[in-house]
């Protein structure tokens, strides 16, 4: 067994003899007799770490696919397989930073505060919105968060969520808001975009408002949405038609919430630009591991004046007794600890480790580091596209501009698909719901990163052909 | 010489650099004046990036996005050579207290020691890099480690199923009451309950999830005695009840004696009961959730499951329930099952494996993926090591530990609650308030000075100048008689040199007090928020 208890026997009888008692389950007397339960809890006896290490090779060996050592990544749906160099794992594995506890004691907790405020500051330029705050669980739990906040904020009970959204994110958001009685209404895509239609028929009379002018509804919405969710790119990788969302937003008074892609903010006009009152994201792509799915990392900024209604921490800038610029975790009322039952949010522990690590590889990254990983994956996507389009039986979902994933369809289910090239080392793609590939289930997404060779593209190309054959 | 610069002088003896047992001195906090941020060390032209080559046709961008998507100029973020990185996060981690540095006896945080070989098998390569939507063919191994880990914590707590999908404690919470209202909903009593019974010492999160779910607080008083008081209680058992949520030890470290009649009395009024597993560290192998009548139990892996603490996370908070419970989990979830592998010479083979299934009334998905998956194994890698009889163990040195440096304590500051504790202890320096006028907050910092992190401080709410203790397993004698000492110098400190000393503490640190008022009053949260208002200022004196 390895356990981590420094006593000694002989410190332990000293312990018990200062005590006045002959053993140590005599302090636990103030549990009743009927519900003492002394025996171990686990069947298992303690192994060794030289154990412990064989154990998890075991375990981890289960991983393998048939025939291949690991499969090359195509597949994404939010989470991407990026290059993390050494600094990055070097340095956000440093003990104070893994080790240390919430920074409630801001004296000897400047390395993690600083590091935070970094994080903060440069989520609010990814997002182009001012605030951001200390990270919240992933992206999915980040929105909602956001759609939490924008029903708060205007007193409403309904969302206009589109369905270019990560349907995790969307269920995520459904389990979260289930107390709160939230009126989900789901836009449809068609070819790529959401057709805001659906919710708002007389859409160019709202979009037709004079520049200048606030949007008028022209149409009558039995109940107006709190929150207008859409996602940029989307699941389906393709961007959407930003231009009429923030008169959506003014002429219904929702608030905007623009779910973005924090590579894809190298090159694209950010959430603020585009007249997001919030952004948030999934920040696993800057510098965190597949990791089967976790821990991840939630991004969250939007417009000064919810300043005060934020969820998570926030860490500011102040100074100390003595005029140095020192960091502290701030506007705590609005948390649990203090405001209880009135707490924006519940959350108390966060993602500070990942977004150390976030604020470390995007160090790394540079401004035209962030910006080469976003062509390199734009390039990469156009590249396998125009080799696809040339392989009988494949086809696009739809046509429509995409960043660095797209919709393809073939004539077998994806889930065959997908199964197949397992087995020839290729990780495909993510199957695609039916609602949202038009009915059928035989829709892959495949996305693909600056870690991908002309050789591994061709290479994925040309195995998908024979699989589908 | 001034009195508090003398008293610094022979303050830690002679060499500022020795630490001693489990002492962390905060000496090997560096620097004395603030580290730049990345803005500042940042140079135009500066890079440490380097991408693979990988012969894709250099496509511009123009002809990959539409114009109308396109930023106008590159998105600003710093400019940094990888040497300035290193050094820059490298000074910023020298500046940070943490566990491996020394004690942290937070109450109700549990911040033991965190095993290193946890975090390394946690990184294997085949853990590390599988993408959660990968099929079930190749993840067979993390789909084991996660039904493992879930059948180990349904053991350690008599539970019969449990979700892994909760991020943290909190999302724990929500969690357990979602599947409170979903409880009820099946039973359509889901509009007429919605009240939750929570103690007046319960930590602030119970009440915030309590809002998030939809539900109402009503608090139930604590007793003279620092238990629930069974009078106060029966008054709010009625038809409304939804459920109630405690931690057994509570946040004063006593255990609530009478939680089998409280279980039965709330289960009579058709609630259910939840338990707050951030205490478990004090009840492993000795008393179980299940036996005190709970229904729904989360536990924190980053609290008694040694999983390190990030600075404020990631966490992982499973949620455990009864088996009435377990059809309304969250999903997808992990599950064993046996497959067919008969051929014709061996009939009825059948081999496990493991799939994702989806619970039949599932209150629906909780994380994006499965949950923190790399946290999640770091637990199940420390629950391995110790096995049943190290969790046993770990439970009672941690109530001999607190119940050591409670009576080492007790001659110095008063002890509120006079009955026997578990694994974490609350002190009162309400008498030392009215005579010196200090805070708790005050001793904390001067403890800070002395090498040690503050215990929890103004928690729980009904104590006053509370500051609770709780030392963990993992820390020595000669760590808890060091601190034991420490408070005992800092309130001789108060008779010999005066509060001040502590009210200007901590004196050692690369910052001194920092001011919170300041902060709140005008945030600044980003440097580009921090550069306007210098703009702003800069002709004001």
């Amino acid at each position: 067994m390895s356990d981590f208890v420094p006593h000694t026997n002989d410190d332990i009888s000293s312990m018990l003899e200062y005590l006045s008692i002959d053993s140590i389950t005599q302090l636990f007397d103030s549990i009743p007799p009927e519900l003492r339960n002394i025996q171990p809890p686990y069947h298992r006896q303690g192994i060794s770490e030289p154990d412990l290490i064989r154990l998890f090779h075991d375990i981890s060996a289960k991983n393998n696919s048939v025939g291949s050592n690991r499969p090359i990544c195509f597949a994404g749906g939010g989470a991407y397989d990026h290059v993390i160099p050494a600094v990055t794992r070097s340095l956000s594995t440093q003990s104070g930073f893994v080790t240390s506890y919430t920074p409630y004691q801001p004296e000897v907790s400047q390395g993690v505060l600083q590091a935070l405020f970094e994080f903060q500051s440069l989520v609010a330029r990814l997002a182009g919105l001012p605030v951001a705050n200390a990270s919240l669980y992933d992206g999915a739990s980040a929105c909602a968060e956001a759609v939490r906040m924008a029903l708060a904020v205007t007193g409403r009970h309904v969302a206009w969520v589109s369905d270019g959204l990560n349907p995790h994110w969307r269920q995520v958001l459904a389990t979260y808001t289930s107390g709160a009685e939230l009126d989900m209404t789901r836009v449809p895509i068609e070819g790529g975009s959401t057709s805001w239609t659906h919710v708002l028929p007389d859409i160019e009379g709202v979009e037709g408002a004079r520049p200048g002018s606030k949007p008028h509804l022209n149409q009558q919405i039995e109940e107006l949405p709190g929150a207008i969710v859409v996602a940029y790119p989307n699941y389906l990788g393709n961007l959407e038609n930003m231009d009429s969302l923030r008169a959506i937003a003014d002429a219904t008074g929702a608030v905007l919430i623009v779910a973005f892609d924090p590579i894809a903010a190298a090159v694209l006009r950010s959430a603020g630009e585009w007249g997001a009152d919030v952004a948030v994201a999934e920040g696993q792509c800057l510098g965190i591991p597949l990791s089967f799915g976790g821990p991840y990392l939630g991004l969250f900024a939007c417009k000064q004046e919810y300043l005060r209604r934020i969820p998570g921490r926030v860490v500011g800038e102040t100074v100390d007794a003595e005029g140095r610029i020192a960091y502290t975790m701030t506007l705590r009322t609005r948390e649990q600890d203090i405001r209880r039952e009135r707490a924006t949010s519940n959350i108390c522990t966060n993602q500070a480790l990942l977004a150390i690590t976030a604020a470390i590889h995007l160090s790394w990254l540079g401004t035209y580091g962030l910006r080469e990983v976003a062509i390199g994956c734009a390039r990469g996507a156009r590249y396998l596209r125009e080799l696809l389009g040339k392989v009988d039986g494949v086809n696009f979902l739809n046509e429509g501009a995409y960043f660095r994933e797209f919709a393809i369809t073939t004539p077998l289910p994806a889930r065959e698909v997908i199964d197949r090239m397992i087995d020839r080392g290729f990780l495909a793609g993510i199957p695609l719901d039916p609602d949202l590939a038009d009915g059928t289930d035989h829709a892959l997404l495949v996305s693909v990163t600056e870690k991908r060779t002309v050789e591994e593209i061709q290479a994925f190309v040309s195995t998908l052909q024979q699989v589908i054959a | 010489m001034d009195t508090v610069e003398k008293d610094l002088a022979t303050d830690n003896g002679t060499d500022n650099r020795v630490v001693a047992a489990g002492k962390g001195s905060s000496a090997p906090l560096i620097g004395s004046s603030s580290e730049p941020t990345i803005f500042e060390l940042s140079r135009s032209g500066r890079r440490a990036w380097s991408l693979p080559a990988t012969g894709i046709p250099e496509y511009q961008l123009t002809d990959l996005l539409p114009v109308e998507h396109l930023r106008e100029s590159p998105l600003p973020l710093v400019e940094l050579s990888e040497r300035d990185i290193v050094a820059h996060f490298t000074r910023l981690a020298h500046r940070q207290y943490s566990v491996d540095l020394g004690a942290y006896p937070l109450g109700s945080c549990t911040m033991k020691y965190n095993p290193k070989v946890a975090d390394e098998v946690s990184s294997l390569v085949a853990l590390v890099s599988l993408h959660p939507a990968a099929p079930e063919g190749i993840s067979q191994g993390w789909l084991q480690l996660l039904v493992e880990l879930e059948e180990a914590l349904c053991e350690i707590t008599g539970m019969h199923a449990a979700t892994l999908q909760p991020s943290a404690g909190a999302a724990g919470e929500l969690c357990g009451l979602l599947l409170m209202r979903a409880w009820h909903a099946a039973h359509q009593e889901d509009k007429v309950r919605r009240i939750i019974i929570i103690p007046d010492s319960a930590h602030g999160t119970n009440p915030a999830s309590v809002n998030m779910a939809g539900f109402e607080v009503a608090t139930v008083a604590s007793g003279k005695d620092g238990l629930v008081d069974e009078a106060a209680l029966s008054s709010l058992l009625n038809e409304n009840l939804a459920g109630m949520m405690l931690t057994n030890p509570n946040t004063l470290g006593l255990f609530e004696s009478n939680i089998v009649k409280i279980s039965q009395a709330v289960h009579e009024a058709g609630g259910l009961m939840y338990y707050d597993g951030a205490n478990m560290n004090a009840i492993m192998g000795m008393a179980t959730p299940a036996d005190m009548g709970f229904d729904i139990v989360h536990m924190n892996m980053h609290k008694t499951f040694a999983t390190p603490h990030g600075g404020g996370g990631p966490g992982a908070g499973p949620v455990a329930v009864t088996e009435k419970l377990a059809p309304f989990l969250p999903g997808p979830r992990p599950v064993r099952y046996k497959e067919d592998i008969s051929t014709k010479d061996n009939k009825d083979e059948e081999s496990e494996r493991f799939r994702w299934e989806m619970p039949p009334r599932s209150i629906g998905r909780l994380h994006g993926w499965y949950g923190n998956a790399l946290i999640l194994a770091r637990a199940y890698a420390y629950i391995r090591m110790n096995g049943g009889e190290g969790l046993q163990k770990v439970a009672q040195m941690a109530v001999l530990n607190a119940n050591w440096l409670r009576k080492r304590v007790s001659s110095i500051f008063q002890i509120p609650y006079s009955s026997s504790v578990m694994h974490e202890f609350v002190i009162s320096i309400a008498n030392l308030h009215k005579q010196y006028g200090i805070h708790a907050m005050d001793v904390a910092k001067r403890l800070i000075d002395k090498g040690f992190h503050p215990p929890t401080v103004a928690f729980p709410l009904i104590v006053e100048e509370a500051l609770m203790i709780e030392p963990t397993e993992t820390e020595s004698p000669e760590t808890l008689e060091a601190l034991a000492q420490a408070l005992e110098d800092i309130v001789d400190e108060l008779a010999t040199v005066g509060p001040e000393l502590l009210k200007q503490a901590p004196h050692h640190t690369p910052v001194r007090r920092v001011d919170e008022a300041r902060a709140a009053r005008n945030p600044l949260l980003s440097w580009d928020m921090v550069q306007a208002h210098r703009n702003t200022h800069e002709s004001q004196p």
